[in-house]
């Protein structure tokens, strides 16, 4: 690993600062940042360590009905909170459907949103990568791709988005909180995270400097608590990033889809919701052919970029289930293993 | 440039100086506290053989760089004993043959600890393998690790029911 500048700012502003001058970086739990640096993937020259601090780790109730996350809640805080997760049960699900116990304990909020992908030729540095190297090419491009995108991809770069918390937020309408040399703005998380085009290097909505301070829920997104899932296959029962996967969230009034909310995840460069697929959900009944159209309209623009075709249907049947198992109704508990498409849509894991 | 930071391990606090901003907190306790316990696996938070209790919480030593934990209280494999006495956890893991070669076992019982005490997964041992899913042993040691986690709870129940009572 490079060797660092290390410094511990005791104030937002002061971290803003410190963080302006080129080939600084932000630590926080350092999950992610870590393993890239042991990797050589990247090489800070200073990291701007913000751990410490105050007021970043609270989960606040707003007074119009929305909650606020500081950007240094644990991901483990958040989907125990009982609070939270009774109101979004979708968002609690994928936190506990990613990394382990070890890494939900220590990994924040804000690192979640900015943890790189795990494309493993932008991790080998010995590969040509567009985005680690702008204009070196891509060698997922023609490798072993069968895990890569199949939405909103480029020639330049096929990697894809590994967040599973950030799909429900997206698909309910998160808010992230920036503060800047500038001062503070807000953006929509859907359009935190960019695609690659042809500048796969620029990864997000930051500009140099800039931090994110919160991510906001609006009390709309609670409406949903008793109808909302995350459903993830991935190669492994446990412990891996999503092949494939969708939160789907519903309000059902009388049998009938009153209003929908859906994204998915391991698809794209960034969480990728389809507001086609929720319109078409309005206004029917909340049974499986419906479920079936929503995931065609989905898809209706994947193209494989690589040995991954099978994804595209994997992602429709993944869409369908996780609708079936929204419109079966959110478990009081969440089940055994959070996410596994394992469970039948009564709610019994089928694991032995 | 170099550091100094103060850490509690196993309960004694100490200062210690650091002369390179890259040391984490797994590189510490073995290379420069001679706590050896602790092993070095993956060193890229895969395996979990690292796993420590810091301020209350399992995590991956191998992941946290040591500056940024100035003021944190760990405990180590080598703090979980009383003297001669076994931890429950320690004692759960022979009884039960969860390991064979034995090296990813300090990690596995610091994360047993660890999910013992954040109580969510029950006598349930779909949830025990889930919780410990962060923990690879290459022996395959998995079963009797599963029924070690249970027993282990149990025993501990019981001992702080004792105390209550």
């Amino acid at each position: 690993m490079k060797s660092f500048d290390y410094v511990r700012p005791a104030t937002v502003r002061e971290a803003v600062a410190a963080a302006a001058l080129p080939g600084a970086a932000y630590l926080a739990a350092g999950t992610n940042l870590l393993d890239l640096m042991k990797g050589g993937v990247t090489k800070p020259d200073r990291l701007v360590d913000i751990s410490h601090l105050h007021g970043l780790d609270r989960i606040e109730d707003l007074p119009d009905g929305g909650v606020r996350i500081g950007a240094l809640v644990r991901n483990a805080d958040l989907a125990h909170d009982r609070d939270f997760a009774r109101r979004f049960p979708a968002v609690a699900e994928a936190l506990l459907s990613g990394a382990s116990a070890q890494l939900r304990n220590a990994a924040t909020v804000g690192g979640n949103l900015m943890q790189r992908t795990r494309c493993p030729y932008f991790y080998e540095v010995a590969s040509a990568c567009n985005k680690r190297s702008p204009g070196a090419g891509c060698d997922a491009r023609g490798g072993d791709n069968r895990l890569h995108a199949i939405l909103g991809w480029s020639e330049h770069c096929i990697a894809t988005h590994p967040s599973d918390f950030c799909v429900p937020l997206v698909a309910l309408d998160a808010v992230v909180e920036i503060e800047g040399s500038a001062g503070r703005r807000e953006i929509p998380l859907e359009a935190f995270h960019r695609l690659p085009g042809d500048a796969p290097d620029r990864e997000n909505a930051l500009e140099p400097g800039e931090m994110i301070v919160a991510v906001r829920l609006p009390a709309e997104a609670a409406r949903f608590a008793s109808h909302a899932r995350y459903i993830k296959v991935c190669e492994r029962t446990s412990y891996a990033f999503a092949l494939v996967s969708a939160a789907a969230a519903l309000r059902i009034e009388a049998n009938v889809i009153a209003d929908a909310r859906f994204a998915l995840g391991g698809v794209a460069l960034k969480p990728w919701r389809s507001r086609e697929a929720e319109g078409i959900l309005i206004g029917a009944p909340a049974e499986k052919p419906i479920f079936r159209r929503a995931a065609e309209v989905a898809l209706a623009e994947a193209r494989p970029s690589g040995d991954n075709a099978f994804k595209i249907e994997l992602a429709r049947r993944v869409v369908e289930r996780a609708f079936a198992l929204a419109a079966a109704g959110t478990p009081k508990r969440l089940p055994a293993l959070p996410g596994s498409p394992f469970a039948a849509v009564s709610g019994v894991i089928a694991h032995d | 440039m170099s550091f100094s930071i103060t850490l509690t391990v196993n309960g004694v606090a100490s200062t210690i100086a650091l002369d390179d901003p890259r040391v984490t907190l797994l590189d510490l306790l073995r290379e420069r506290l001679d706590l050896t316990g602790t092993k070095k696996g993956c060193d890229r938070g895969q395996c979990g053989a690292c796993t420590v209790i810091l301020d209350g919480r399992r995590i991956n030593s191998c992941l946290a760089l040591a500056l940024s934990h100035d003021g944190a209280d760990l405990l180590t494999i080598e703090g979980v004993a009383q003297g001669e006495r076994l931890h429950p956890v320690q004692e759960a893991f022979i009884a039960h043959d969860g390991l064979q070669c034995g090296f990813c076992t300090p990690g596995q019982i610091m994360s047993a600890i660890g999910l013992i005490r954040e109580g969510q997964a029950g006598n349930d041992p779909e949830r025990v393998r889930e919780g410990m899913s962060g923990n690879l042993c290459r022996c395959g040691a998995y079963l009797g690790i599963t029924e070690a986690v249970l027993n282990a709870q149990k025993a501990l129940a019981a001992v702080s029911r004792k105390e209550v009572a």
